[in-house]
């Protein structure tokens, strides 16, 4: 069968004009220009998805198109081979224009195995270009996940243009003479199937060599059969009838700069770093492993250079406690988890407000509750973030939007956290940890200069009532209500910190009715009073007339972000609100929900900060929820606000516009 | 000259920079004085223990003693859990943290492994460090952070108002366990020598002698050490080493460890340690074994089995109590490798941020 026709229009979540066709058919080659393309690769655990779906990203960036990735890989290391269980996927949406998401659906689907195929052409529009590894069709593989008659001449894949392609034959085939067993041999199919698209999407293929030459540097032989196979994958798309058309996606027009594909993960660590350069402090990392934080502790395992110790703890309760008694010792400790690793830290968070010592937690949410699904996403833990602990135990929270606005986010959860002398909990989540973005590469200059907010204590602050000289550590600074921090080893400074009630100035122990009450008011006051700090909501309403919005936190802002522009698109009016900052909340956020004839919430949650808003602001919000553990889709969104708008009294849509129709 | 080095030990650690930030406030603060008296190390705080509790004594014993170490007091820094022995940060005058159950030697971890500059001790009791503290307990002695671990033992939750502990003995009568407690206690010298504890050693409150003695070889320690101090607490469980502390009854049933004598003990030196046939230790007459098989002690063999064996002489009931060190091994320390390890890494790598953030594949787009 031959593929002739452009993988498009699948239900995507960007504005995409209809490729230039330019195929003639026949054995002669053409090339086609698409604007963007959503590629799926799924195959079994042990099939190297991930790292081909990764190479073939670094590819895509290195050719300058924008892109966003969504691995998804099971929980297991290795289930059981060819499995349903087993099966691991790797989507990437790449485009000659700024995008979003990794695409609601893919265009095209690489199917490595039964398994891989069952568990994924349901997302595969009709249509859509289906590529699978005929040698792995077998009746044993097609038993194993259920399939009666074989779906390669059954017909039940003629909705889609499916092209069977034997890669592990091939593959083997091509390292005949590489010396390597017939096992090892075929391993190398994901590289085979690697040159394959490269060829199909005019990839460049210099990185890949480079990277395979270094990964494989003590074992020359498999490097020099991945690049074997790599070649041999390429080349037969060159030259099969298969493929008679291959796929042009210019560069994206970016701003000028240096840029680098990011995972969130490694913006995050990243940050860190560049948080603990800015503010001059060094960086101690406490953490237990846990999925998806895990690339975080490994990231910052590296930068020792930096001065930055990372201390691998017995449990997340020792994590935090390292990372709490380094930050008493003017470190900046870092603590970072998922939402099982905050359930355990929470007393000790609790310790950190009373102690008020700046520490930075990093929650990469997973699916929960309990164990969950630790590979996939949510934003379930908001509500334990803002009051899973103990007691009055205020905490700012702060959230990214993007993979590498971890980056930023991360410096400005440790602005807070010094400027403050607060414990501070950066949510993320296993979609922005995992997957990637080009990311322009900031000059060091250019970020903000932490050093003022550090400023430990030198001398007495304060006087005894016989007026001599004396250090009181809850003195507090009377704009952003930070307590004095003096370091151990300050001569003369000496004091105690707890987790007992600490009278206010002195801190000394206080059971005192009064300066209790007083104190907690005051914890709170402290971190209410950041919102002074953080400037407006962010509001994008190009036209500044749109009677409904959509407000968002974290990892939605692309999805969001996508389906606004399809509503727009459609001639409606729609204002995407995107928070940064959930506590405190921008000072002007009650304000500007009022606004609005009405406000929609989508939330990877059941409505956690739908909650928030309408305790806070008494808005009735409208909360649209999915916890599948995968993002949203912008087409659905952009239904559910379609809908918003069209019931909202005062419509302002055009006649015969259709927000979902309109660009398909 | 053993204060002076200690002084260099805990503060010492050459070549290792702390943080600019903490060297410029510390040197700002102006000079360190270390010629110390017990009452520079009084707070003004009103001591809430209650009257004849044992942790006085030993609040007493650590004030005399601790300006011999020849440390400043702002360079010392006292971690506890909770407990009734937890409070014990908030009557020395250095710094301190009374942090929460159990978690003391994590939070000293990291204090002591980002400023190897600073003489690290954790205060600790019995249900504190071996019950909701025990999992933080066995890896910091594993890891052999420098820093030392005061446990208070008294057998009994002390805040709470008397339940038992880890170590109370099978039967103890308290208010959760009316009928007796069914668990085993565990034996806190058996449970660190078999974490691998570099340093372990057990003193009484009241013997201000022998407990002084131990806090010095544990201060001087390089790595993590452990004492165990039996603490009397006169409310809850009154007299509960009353078989050690009897002037009487007391030399029949503790056997002191002294480094490199043979372990005779008892009135008139009637007892004495035997090897096993076993591997392990036992308890003989003197006056039936030939001089030559009692045991002469050696904290510093390296093997923990050893000391294992001898922390295994002593029943619940604390007949054969060995008091003093039980083992003292030189070991690298936790904070001591990743300063190391720092230090490479610079040599290795340059700090350049722009060079981090703009690392691995690049590509430029130009105006
Ligand atoms: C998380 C938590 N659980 C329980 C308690 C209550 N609690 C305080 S101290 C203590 C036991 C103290 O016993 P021990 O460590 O032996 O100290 P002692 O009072 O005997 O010196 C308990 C259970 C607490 N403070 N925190
Ligand atoms: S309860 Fe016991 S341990 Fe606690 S202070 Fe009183 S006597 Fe001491
Ligand atoms: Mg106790």
């Amino acid at each position: 069968m031959t593929a002739s026709t452009p993988p498009i229009g699948a239900p995507n979540d960007d504005v995409s004009a209809t490729a230039a066709h330019s195929a003639t058919g026949g054995l002669v080659k053409s090339v086609v220009a698409l604007d963007r393309v959503v590629i799926r690769l799924a195959g079994d655990s042990g099939d190297g998805m991930q790292l081909t779906g990764n190479r073939f990203t670094s590819e895509t960036a290195a050719f300058g198109n924008d892109l966003s990735t969504l691995p998804n890989f099971p929980a297991e290391i290795r289930a059981p081979t060819g499995t349903l269980p087993g099966v691991s996927s790797f989507q990437l949406h790449f485009a000659d224009h700024d995008i979003m998401t990794p695409g609601d659906a893919p265009d095209v689907l690489v199917a490595m195995n039964p398994a891989a195929l069952k568990s994924n052409l349901s997302d595969l529009p009709g249509g859509g270009l289906l590529i699978l590894d005929s040698d792995e069709f077998t009746p044993r593989n097609l038993a194993k996940v259920g399939y009666a008659t074989n779906p390669l001449d059954d017909g039940s894949l003629q909705a889609w243009q499916t092209v069977p392609v034997p890669l592990t034959s091939m593959t083997l085939d091509a390292l005949a003479d590489s010396g390597l067993g017939k096992k090892e041999a075929e391993r190398s199919k994901n590289m085979f199937t690697l040159g394959l698209l490269s060829w199909m999407y005019h990839r460049p293929t210099e990185g890949t060599i480079r990277f395979l030459e270094r990964t494989f540097r003590r074992k020359p032989e498999i490097a020099a059969a991945n690049i074997a196979a790599f070649r041999a994958g390429y080349n037969y798309g060159d030259t099969t009838e298969a493929f008679a058309v291959s796929y042009e996606i210019k560069p994206a027009p970016m701003a000028a700069g240096t840029y680098r594909n990011i995972s969130g993960n490694q913006a995050l660590a990243l940050g860190i770093v560049a948080a603990g350069q800015r503010s001059g402090l060094p960086i101690f990392l406490g953490a237990y492993p846990i999925t998806p934080a895990s690339d975080i502790l490994h990231e910052l395992s590296k930068h020792k250079a930096f001065g930055i110790r990372t201390f691998q703890a017995e449990d997340e309760i020792a994590g935090i406690g390292a990372a709490l008694g380094a930050s008493f010792g003017g470190a900046l400790g870092v603590t970072t988890t998922s939402g099982p690793g905050v359930a355990l830290k929470a007393e000790t968070i609790g310790l950190a407000v009373m102690t008020e010592l700046p520490l930075l937690i990093v929650d990469v949410q997973r699916g929960g509750p309990s164990t969950g699904l630790p590979t996939k996403t949510e934003q379930s833990d908001l509500l334990q973030a803002m009051f899973g602990r103990n007691g009055e135990a205020p905490l700012p929270v702060i959230a990214p939007r993007s993979p590498g606005d971890c980056f930023d986010a991360a410096i400005e959860a440790v602005r807070i956290a010094l400027t403050y002398r607060t414990p501070v909990m950066l949510l993320s989540d296993g979609y922005l940890a995992n997957g990637a973005e080009p990311w322009a590469v900031p000059e060091t200059a250019s970020l903000p200069d932490l050093t003022g907010t550090v400023g430990f204590a030198t001398g007495p602050n304060a006087a005894s009532t016989d007026g001599t000289p004396e250090f009181h550590p809850y003195q507090r600074d009377p704009e952003t209500l930070a307590r004095a921090w003096a370091v151990p080893g300050t001569a003369g400074l000496q004091h105690r910190i707890g987790g007992l009630e600490k009278a206010d100035g002195n801190g000394n122990i206080s059971y005192d009715p009064a300066n209790h009450d007083f104190m907690v008011r005051t914890r709170q006051a402290k971190i209410d009073g950041i919102a002074a700090s953080i400037g407006p909501t962010d509001v994008e309403d190009p036209d500044g007339d749109a009677t409904v919005a959509v407000i968002g936190w974290g990892s939605t802002y692309g999805p969001i972000g996508a389906a606004c522009r399809r509503i727009r698109a459609s001639g409606r009016k729609i204002a995407q609100i995107h928070l940064r900052h959930i506590n405190p909340f921008p000072a002007d956020l009650g304000e500007v929900l009022a606004r609005y004839d009405r406000v929609v919430c989508p939330e990877m949650n059941l409505g956690q900060l739908a909650l928030l808003l309408r305790a806070k602001f008494l808005v009735d919000v409208q909360s649209h929820t999915q916890v599948s553990g995968m993002p949203f889709r912008s087409a659905e969104l952009a239904a559910v606000i379609q809908d918003a708008i069209d019931t909202t009294s005062t419509p302002a849509v055009p006649a015969g516009a259709a927000a979902n129709g309109a660009l398909q | 000259m053993t204060t002076l080095d200690a002084h260099v030990h805990d503060l010492g650690m050459p070549g290792n920079p702390i943080s600019t930030a903490v060297a410029d406030s510390v040197a700002l603060a102006g000079e360190k004085k270390t010629d110390l008296k017990a009452k520079d190390l009084k707070t003004d705080q009103e001591v809430r223990w209650c009257p004849g509790c044992g942790d006085y004594v030993i609040l007493n014993a650590v004030q005399s003693f601790l300006p011999s170490l020849g440390i400043a007091r702002e360079d010392m820094v006292i971690v506890s859990g909770i407990g009734c022995s937890s409070r014990f940060p908030y009557y020395m005058n250095t710094y301190g943290m009374h942090s929460i159950h159990g978690r003391a030697p994590a939070i000293a971890t990291g204090l002591a492994a980002s400023r190897p500059d600073l003489s690290v001790w954790v205060v600790t009791g019995d249900g504190d460090s071996l019950s909701i503290g025990g999992n933080h307990l066995i890896h910091a002695l594993r890891r052999n952070v420098n820093m030392t671990i005061l446990l208070f033992n008294n057998r009994i939750y002390g805040l709470t108002k008397g339940q038992y502990s880890p170590t109370s003995e099978v039967g103890k009568v308290t208010k959760s366990t009316p009928m007796g407690s069914i668990d085993a206690p565990f034996n806190p010298i058996s449970l660190a020598l078999g974490a691998d504890a570099t340093f372990v050693g057990r003193a009484m409150d009241s013997d201000r002698k022998g407990l002084t003695d131990v806090l010095r070889q544990a201060a001087e320690h390089q790595g993590t050490s452990l004492v165990e101090i039996y603490q009397n607490c006169n409310i809850f469980n009154d007299g509960a080493f009353e078989l050690l502390k009897d002037p009487h009854t007391g030399t029949q049933w503790s056997i002191p460890l002294e480094q490199g004598k043979p372990l005779v003990f008892g009135p008139e030196g009637a007892a004495c340690v035997v090897k096993d046939d076993f591997g392990g230790l036992r308890i003989a007459e003197t006056n039936q074994v030939d001089a030559d098989d009692i045991v002469v002690h050696d904290a510093t063999r390296e093997n923990p089995a050893y000391a294992f064996a001898l922390s295994r002489l002593s029943s619940q009931d604390l007949r054969y109590t060995p008091m003093g060190v039980f083992r003292s091994v030189s070991k690298p320390t936790y904070d001591g490798m990743m300063t190391e390890q720092l230090d490479t890494a610079k040599v290795q790598q340059t700090a350049d941020l722009n060079a981090l953030l703009g690392g691995g594949e690049t590509w430029t787009v130009g105006d």
